[in-house]
């Protein structure tokens, strides 16, 4: 296998670009962690007390900086309306879908203002922040830990989601990032980033099932493993069910017990709070009894293992009704599956395990701490992308994508479980005489029907020139990358103009937005941006060098001395630019060095062609009237 | 502002090859690349991925007998050299062509890993295309099974009834790729044809008690 070589024998060598380090991020719900990989070896970055996790809990004070993690969680007592938790769930999202869970969650949502997207604002500690803001502040938090531990700058980040995240989530995610001043590499899957991270450990081959259940979202991937491929088969999951619903159930249940019909906010949270530290002393203990806070006064009630079973029973067969899903869609039967990957603190869970022991037949795999193991995934992703390496992630597309068309009837363009990246086209026509404009709503769900899916963005075409109805033939193209995001683009085939098209994210943020959270939070904003436009002027100048030099050395005698002479002269000129900041002056040098080897280029074209057409009619001889198609080599 | 969708067997097949110019120039080095090469052999630089069909894109012989471990293997070693994730520190450009790279590779795969799509795929390059999916059953005999088919799924109560009708169209489904098989080695395009649109159905009605049968086993569940 060739692949491509970076330095030439002979090549000067060239200043190694000053990058940060590169880490994994694992964004949870409840808990994030940041890892870093190196030789192939992922760690966890700790605080000094040891602690892997930083809760996703973020307390902003009045006229101070937001403090994460334990600190923020400890405000949750004194002054609760200050601090947010499970941010995560609220990516993307909009009011509308906030409906479906009002009363439960406990966030304070904000009137939504002119020049916004549709995604959700919340009003807390007398600040009006988005999901994007918040999690920004938790990644914050994050590469400051990372910084603080390697003693030296991160900019770069592989960042997992839920495999079952929309467009909408996976945008916010991305946006996040940014707005924390990381560079993202890739969105990872976490499932997928927990097979890697298990699949390096332990060299394991076959199929494999990953049940990841984290706090505010559940996703079963199947993969098959095989000597350093990833391959996602099939995937599925609920973005909106995990440990906190459990944590939810346990509440209802204290506050009934207490006969609490409407509890405040502050009475609320704290409840939720009491709720889980319950369910997680279930996990080795067999019952106990909790302080409740209402009214002002401390309650203590009772819960013992049988009652959490059953409260949190349909939950738990909601995955499993997934899981078979999955399978299914997969091809595949339970005792196929060579292992089952628990990742997620709800596994830890008794019943949790015990219903996927007895559903793949199997006990599950938890040799790595459920809670770690997909940062550290992620971090030997970002070791990968950044050093190198030869294992091969291959993921698929979680949720079908598709068009409304006539009647509220969704046209699938992409349909879920394709493997990513991937582009697709589906041709569409107009429905009335002389229509000129057409209007797209784009979707995401498996439903058939627009209403039971997930709206993730409207476009319009406008131009189209006037003809019957069904005779305008325009091509809409989605392209999912590797990253899962998707874009859209169309095309009117009869006029063969591209149209432009503007696309409004139906959950997204405004442009203004965006643009103002950049401005805010990156004071060197405009600094970095400058430094990342030079570092591409770089590679692009070391590829036409490297590029020029290898066809010198291929062609030398296609080359006069003369115009081989002038060449050397402004090869030179550009490799003394390089190490300089002019990025413009780069550049020109790069044109013009493209623009003297031109004759040079033709020449070797001209020649090639000469000698493949004498080939061609040598082959013409012997019947080959399709023409063979050329093999790749 | 309505809009309709066309169905994708009514739009024009993808074009064959109308014997392409064997060399193209390379977009970074801009001397000549053999077509369909990954590869640039000057300057290493990888190539957008051309015109190729699926098979040839594979370096796999065009034919409907695959295995699907040698499919898995030159899927694996291509997508190794192009896939994205191997450019995350080139300049964009060359990300975005790695990309388009990847990209007509999934769809070669998912085109021919699937035995229905990769016999409708070649019917389609040989002239003799499945009808789409909005098409009347033209051929009686393969109506009436259907039907039957599909009022025995519908008439199912239990998982157990669903599970001896996915049974059993399984069954049939392998004894029709069977004589699809047998009908491609001897290039009987005509027979082809019918075999696949039958397996087309068959596979339906196996999704349809797939569907039904997880509907059936989580209630029971």
């Amino acid at each position: 296998m060739m692949l491509l070589q970076i330095h030439e024998p002979g090549e000067t060598p060239l200043p190694h670009e000053e990058r940060g380090a590169a880490v994994g991020i694992d964004l949870g719900t409840t808990n994030s962690v940041v890892a870093v990989a190196t030789d192939g070896r992922p760690a966890v970055l700790r605080d000094p007390a040891g602690r892997g996790l930083v809760p996703s809990v973020v307390a902003y004070g009045e006229d101070a900086e937001p403090l994460v993690g334990e600190a923020a969680r400890h405000r949750l007592l004194d002054a609760p309306e200050q601090v947010v938790s499970s941010i995560k769930r609220l990516m993307g999202r909009g009011a509308g879908d906030l409906k479906a869970l009002a009363g439960t969650l406990p966030y304070r949502l904000a009137e939504a203002e002119p020049g916004e997207g549709g995604m959700v604002h919340l009003l807390v500690g007398g600040r009006r922040l988005s999901p994007v803001e918040i999690s920004a502040d938790i990644l914050r938090a994050l590469k400051a830990r990372a910084e603080a531990s390697l003693g030296r700058a991160v900019d770069r980040a592989v960042v997992t989601v839920p495999a079952y995240f929309d467009d909408a989530a996976r945008t916010a995610t991305r946006d996040a990032a940014r707005v924390a001043g990381l560079e993202v590499l890739r969105l990872v899957n976490e499932p997928t980033a927990a097979a890697l991270a298990y699949g390096l450990d332990q060299g394991a081959e076959g199929l494999y099932a990953v049940y990841d259940l984290g706090g505010g979202t559940f996703d079963l991937s199947v993969l098959r493993l095989e000597k350093g491929v990833f391959q996602v088969l099939a995937t599925g999951g609920d973005a909106a069910l995990g440990g906190d619903d459990f944590d939810h159930a346990v509440a209802e249940h204290f506050l009934a017990a207490l006969g609490a019909d409407a509890p405040s906010e502050s009475e609320a949270k704290l409840a939720l709070a009491t709720a889980r530290l319950a369910k997680e002393c279930l996990t080795t203990r067999e019952s106990g009894e909790w302080a409740v806070e209402l009214g002002g006064a401390s309650r203590r009630v009772p819960l013992d293992r049988p009652t959490l079973d059953r409260l949190i029973r349909p939950m738990v067969d909601r995955t499993m009704d997934i899981c078979r899903d999955v399978l299914a869609e997969a091809a595949i039967a339970p005792p196929e599956i060579q292992g089952v990957v628990l990742v997620g603190g709800s596994t830890r869970v008794p019943l949790v395990r015990a219903t996927v022991e007895a559903m793949f037949g199997r006990p599950p795999l938890a040799d790595i701490d459920p809670d770690e193991v997909v940062a550290l995934g992620a971090a030997l992703q970002a070791e990968a992308l950044t050093v190198g390496s030869d294992t091969l992630l291959l993921d698929v597309t979680p949720l079908s994508l598709g068009i409304e068309t006539m009647g509220g009837i969704v046209e699938k363009v992409i349909p879920r479980n394709t493997p990513i990246p991937v582009s697709r086209g589906q041709e569409f026509t107009t429905y009335q005489d002389g229509q000129n404009g057409m209007l797209f709503h784009v979707v995401q769900g498996e439903r058939e029907t627009v209403d039971e899916c997930r709206s993730l963005a409207r476009f319009e075409l406008r131009g189209i020139p006037a003809m019957t109805a069904g005779a305008a033939r325009v091509l809409v193209t989605f392209a999912v990358d590797a990253d899962g995001l998707l874009t859209v683009s169309a095309e009117e085939k009869t006029t063969g103009a591209r149209q432009e098209v503007a696309v409004k994210p139906s959950y997204g943020l405004g442009d203004d937005e965006m643009m103002r959270m950049l401005r805010d939070s990156m004071e060197h904003g405009a600094r970095d941006m400058e430094r990342r436009l030079l570092i591409e002027a770089r590679v692009e100048a070391r590829r036409v060098l490297l590029a020029l030099a290898a066809a010198r050395a291929t062609d030398a005698a296609l080359l006069p001395a003369d115009e081989a002479a002038q060449l050397d002269e402004q090869v030179r000129l550009l490799e003394s630019l390089l190490p300089g900041d002019d990025r413009d002056a780069i550049n020109g040098a790069v044109e013009d060095l493209e623009r003297r080897s031109q004759a040079f280029a033709q020449r070797r074209m001209d020649k090639a062609i000469h000698l493949a057409l004498a080939g061609r009619s040598i082959d013409e001889v012997g019947a080959d009237p399709v023409g063979a198609p050329a093999r790749e080599p | 502002m309505a809009i309709q969708a066309i169905p994708n067997a009514a739009r024009s097949a993808p074009a064959g090859d109308s014997g392409p110019v064997p060399v193209r120039p390379c977009w970074s080095c801009r001397g000549p690349v053999v077509d369909e090469a990954a590869f640039c052999a000057t300057c290493q630089a990888v190539q957008p991925p051309g015109q190729a069909d699926h098979f040839a894109r594979l370096g796999l012989d065009r034919r409907f007998d695959l295995d699907p471990a040698t499919l898995d293997r030159a899927y694996f070693s291509r997508q190794r050299q192009v896939h994205p994730d191997r450019f995350a520190g080139r300049s964009p450009r060359e990300g975005a062509i790695a990309e388009g790279r990847s990209v007509s590779l999934n769809a070669a795969y998912e085109t021919l890993r699937d035995p229905l799509r990769r016999a409708a795929y070649l019917l389609e390059l040989a002239g003799h295309p499945i009808a789409g999916d909005g098409a009347t059953i033209a051929d009686p005999e393969l109506l009436a099974e259907v039907m039957e088919r599909r009022e025995a799924l519908m008439e199912a109560t239990s998982a157990a009834e669903v599970a001896a009708i996915a049974a059993d169209t399984r069954e049939q489904a392998r004894g029709a790729t069977g004589a699809l098989a047998a009908a491609f080695a001897v290039g009987d395009y005509p027979a082809a044809n019918r075999h696949a649109t039958r397996l087309r159905y068959l596979a339906k009605i196996g999704d349809e008690a797939r569907r039904r049968g997880v509907r059936l086993e989580g209630r029971a569940a």
